[in-house]
């Protein structure tokens, strides 16, 4: 007997004649004369043993899912560009409305809700960043921060881009792979006593080539870049622009990147209320309102306008800049990226306010000066390697410890912590060092734990 | 059995809802943060003092502040005035394959032992993820026929991206990177396939479709050259046109050395039918989200993945998922690898999604998504044809595969009215309808994908929408001239939002540029 399958409504035997009928074929093979023989697949394709009951199929997913240890459920001090925040019910409560999740590219009239709720997270990431604009998220911070450089060289008629400072260095790949191979990058690398861009070391590289300096703030070493404003102007000397990755988590109490100068502010809204999901992500690029610039976004960008009946209408900007309206001619390109999660971000913001986002900072920073504080009292390990102050990570240096951070991350995991991220491959100067991470999600009895563990281990 | 086919009368919900801003109340708050706890402060303070200076924030952000339930309640409202696929027969949205995203796969992806899982973990303790991510690789292998993938890209446009790295590496380890620099795609094509290999510094040639509607191959015989790099595929395009012809055009373009990549957004109507591997094709990519079913969320995220031949294998985005005896590792010593294109490995409730979708049809079931897919699409096609006004592109050939684009040109010249016209019109019947891609070479063009999810009575509903329409237009045109009625709101003025003096992207843009409802500042 023909197999009926639920999602298929129409796999049903009844269906299926009537409406054959009604083409006037004899049967759906009918339909495939287009298709010839010699680009059919002989014999069907050759899959699983298909689990056709939802229990059948929850048993064969919960086998395979229950394998793993979700890092968020345990004690961990992992970040590097993925972070564990607290993440509002309200916000998984929104994004899984099945107005939200399941809506994808309606009209202003079936749509309003969508085109409002991402005007309003537009509008809220403009208020954290101090900003006029911002973006519809792109696929993540890593191509947020590949296109805010292709703008930039846009803007300023430039092909080279320096980056600076300490850069995660797996955006810095994407990056790498986005500019290639039409712009040519260059690397400033940090200051080995602060961690920090070199600000003299900065203007002896630069040249009027240079398109753009792009510094993460914090750094992904974790440290706060307190010389933004020379930095920037050292940029616009010499008719650069000034691009800056920021984490948003840290603008409750640290100055936007637009106040000492920058002219693209970019990052992730991760750690706005979007879960870990073993590294997803939404990038923002936020600007002034100059036409100069806004002209060279991709991506979409919501406007208020007005309607006929006097309510709050929106709109799509400058259509005819993206390639869905221009195709070859575009700048660059724009397609399904995540904006799901920019509705989700703008809930986050509203739930958290002012006041909130101020309390996540001062409570990260108070938990990062604790962590390095009772870190350093282990002998042999050190959370001084750069002079400068931190927020969220920090550097934990194990070369006197006579032990390396593999070794050291897997004792931690046997006791049930996950440990910094080992960054002694990517960063050879520095030895044996891990990145930790501590969010509001970590109490002080987590950081004790973690003490008394590693002087256990390193004994 | 023959019920004649039911139009509901529909009202989208109007809230008249305020702009967030002005919900706030001073004072209020949505949520608590942990605290540091006594401990803590007495050992280092309040934290803040020790941020240097010039960058500790002089003021706070001017978010707004309200109490859990108002910020529910307005999001909610917000929801309420969009019409998620799960509320509509969303067959207008063609080109994007809206299908039904079984809800017990939203359990699986939402999971914390999915959401909660961080990217540098231990292998050893995300051994379920790595084991989903390489099943449905396996999987993959077989509905492509090709043999290696990544599922790095974030969407669609995104692996066109892959692709375009991909075809440049292997060019540039080949030495021929500075003579391979045209990429020749089609008219009907997604736009992300001329777009995305300007990004990776290529030419871009545009074939024109031929009096069928396919590729015109003389076009293509002449744009072949030793400076092909590759060619840029959908099949079928978004008219619906299957090119049996296929093979001839890969098979020129790898006479001129040319890989041969496939754009396979188009993929649902045909599984377990047609694949990359016999139109020999060297890479492919899919929509995840879309032929596989994830729901859109609005616009993302979304998963595109990358298939290609063993000998391309090398080049893919770093790292890969592989086995080894029981265990899943990640694999980053790929030497060749194109690079990376998207943060840490790819967007895994997607990819749990993707999986769970396939294995709860088997090659079986998938077949049956196409089959009844194309069986959908002709049945809407017969329907739409006996509407006045209404034609379809290339009318020579049918049937078509999983969707078809249609014209409203003679209810244009008849009525005056077109098809952004009917967009405008038909939320007033609770569904949508997008128009098409531009450049609008179908005049007043609309596509329409019916997948597999929607029954026979839901097709009838939305063609008797269509015709319903259609009518208005012939007998009561000042209906049409002032929908949509029973929508949120009403017609969008549109010419602010190419004016720079005019737009206002965020709140605070319009506080600055207005005074009231979209009153100019006179200072």
């Amino acid at each position: 007997m023909k197999k009926v399958y639920p999602y298929i409504p129409n796999s049903a035997p009844e269906a299926q004649k009537e409406m054959l009928e009604y083409i006037g074929v004899q049967s759906i093979d009918d339909l495939l004369v287009d298709i010839p023989k010699e680009l059919r697949i002989r014999g069907g394709l050759k899959l699983p043993r298909p689990c056709l009951s939802e229990a059948e199929l929850r048993r064969h997913m919960d086998g395979i899912i229950d394998k793993n240890i979700p890092a968020g459920r345990s004690i961990s001090f992992l970040g590097a560009g993925c972070y564990n925040h607290q993440v509002p019910a309200v916000v998984d409560e929104v994004v899984s409305s099945a107005e939200f999740l399941t809506a994808y590219a309606g009209e202003p009239y079936e749509d309003h809700g969508r085109f409002q709720a991402l005007f309003e997270y537009q509008s809220m990431m403009a208020e954290l960043l101090d900003v006029d604009v911002c973006n519809v998220p792109t696929y993540d911070g890593a191509q947020a921060a590949a296109t805010s450089l292709r703008m930039a060289s846009r803007v300023s008629g430039r092909n080279v881009i320096l980056l600076a400072g300490a850069i995660d260095p797996d955006r810095r790949a994407v990056i790498e792979t986005y500019l290639d191979p039409v712009l040519s990058v260059e690397y400033l690398g940090y200051d080995e006593k602060t961690g920090l861009v070199n600000p003299a070391e900065l203007k002896e590289i630069l040249n009027d080539k240079v398109a753009a300096v792009y510094v993460e703030n914090p750094s992904f070493l974790g440290s706060i870049e307190e010389r933004g404003a020379s930095i920037a102007q050292i940029a616009h000397d010499e008719g650069a622009l000034f691009v800056v990755y920021v984490d948003p988590s840290s603008l409750g109490v640290l100055t936007p990147p637009s106040r000492y100068g920058a002219d693209i502010s970019c990052g992730d809204i991760q750690s706005l209320g979007i879960h870990m999901n073993y590294g997803t992500g939404g990038g923002f690029i936020a600007t002034k309102d100059d036409p100069r610039i806004v002209e060279e976004y991709p991506s979409r960008l919501f406007s208020l306008a007005p309607t006929s009946g006097g309510e709050w209408g929106f709109g799509d900007v400058l259509w005819e800049r993206t390639s869905f309206a221009n195709r070859e001619t575009a700048k660059e390109f724009v397609g399904t990226h995540s904006a799901l999660w920019g509705i989700g971000a703008g809930v986050y913001l509203a739930t958290m306010g002012p006041r909130g986002m101020e309390d996540l900072g001062r409570g990260i920073m108070q938990r990062s000066l604790y962590a390095k504080k009772r870190l350093s009292e282990i002998p042999g390990v050190s959370t001084d390697r750069f002079g400068s102050v931190s927020f969220k990570e920090f550097v934990v240096d194990f070369n006197h410890t006579g032990k390396c951070v593999k070794d050291i991350n897997e004792y931690l995991l046997g006791k049930g912590i996950f440990g910094g991220k080992d960054i002694s491959s990517d960063f050879k100067e520095l030895g044996q060092c891990a990145l930790f991470c501590v969010t509001e999600m970590i109490s002080a009895e987590d950081i004790d734990f973690l003490v008394e563990t590693l002087r256990d281990c390193l004994g | 059995m023959n019920k004649t086919a039911m139009i509901r009368r529909f009202h989208q919900a109007s809230w008249d809802e305020p702009i967030i801003f002005d919900l706030s109340e001073p004072g209020q708050r949505g949520v608590l943060v942990p605290e540091a706890g006594p401990k803590i402060e007495e050992s280092v303070g309040d934290g803040l003092s020790a941020i240097p200076e010039s960058m500790r924030r002089s003021d706070i952000p001017l978010l707004p502040e309200m109490g859990q339930p108002q910020v529910l309640r307005h999001f909610n409202h917000l929801a309420q005035e969009n019409l998620g696929a799960d509320y509509n027969v969303d067959i207008g949205q063609g080109t994007c394959t809206m299908k039904y995203s079984p809800k017990v796969n939203e359990i699986f992806a939402t999971s914390s032992k999915i959401a909660d899982l961080h990217p540098y973990q231990d292998e050893s303790t995300v051994q379920g993820a790595l084991e989903v991510m390489y099943r449905l690789g396996e999987c993959f292998k077989e509905i492509s026929g090709l043999d290696c993938f990544s599922l790095q890209p974030g969407g669609g446009s995104h692996g066109a991206l892959a692709m375009a790295t991909v075809v440049r590496s292997y060019f540039r380890d080949r030495g021929e990177e500075d003579r391979r620099d045209e990429v020749i795609t089609t008219f009907f094509s997604h736009p992300a396939d001329a777009a995305v290999p300007i990004v990776k510094g290529f030419k871009v040639v545009v074939l024109p479709p031929d009096k069928d509607g396919l590729p015109d191959f003389e076009a293509f015989k002449a744009a072949l050259s030793d400076r092909t790099a590759a060619i840029f595929f959908t099949n079928p395009e978004d008219t619906g046109i299957f090119n049996g012809r296929i093979k001839d055009f890969t098979g020129l373009a790898r006479k001129f050395g040319a890989l041969c990549c496939y754009d396979q957004a188009n993929a649902n109507g045909l599984l377990g039918i047609a694949r990359a591997k016999e139109a020999d094709f060297d890479l492919s990519f899919f929509n995840l989200h879309k032929t596989f079913s994830s729901p859109h969320g609005c616009g993302g995220p979304a998963t595109g993945l990358v298939a290609a031949r063993q000998f391309l294998g090398t080049y893919l985005p770093a790292p890969l998922v592989v086995k080894k005896g029981d265990r899943f590792s990640l694999d980053w010593d790929m030497p060749k690898s194109c690079g990376k294109i998207k943060a840490f490995y790819g967007t895994l409730p997607v990819i749990v999604r993707a999986y769970a979708w396939i294995m709860s049809l088997g090659a079986e079931g998938l077949n049956e998504a196409s089959r009844v897919a194309i069986l959908n699409n002709n049945y809407v096609m017969k329907k739409l044809l006996s509407i006045k006004g209404c034609s379809i592109s290339f009318p020579d050939h049918a049937p078509r595969i999983e969707q078809a684009r249609y014209s409203w040109r003679k209810l244009k010249e008849d009525t005056g009215f077109g098809t952004e016209d009917v967009q405008r019109r038909i939320a007033d019947f609770g569904t949508h309808y997008w128009s098409s891609h531009e450049p609008w070479v179908i005049p007043e063009p609309f596509t329409v994908e019916p997948s597999e999810s929607y029954s026979k009575a839901d097709l009838d509903e939305f063609c008797a929408i269509l015709e319903r329409i259609s009518q208005e237009c012939y007998d009561d045109p000042d209906t049409i001239r002032h929908a949509p009625h029973n929508s949120t709101i009403h017609h969008v003025d549109h010419d602010v939002l190419d004016d720079p003096d005019l737009w206002a992207i965020t709140w605070r843009s319009y506080k600055k540029k207005y005074d009231g409802y979209f009153e100019r500042r006179k200072d």
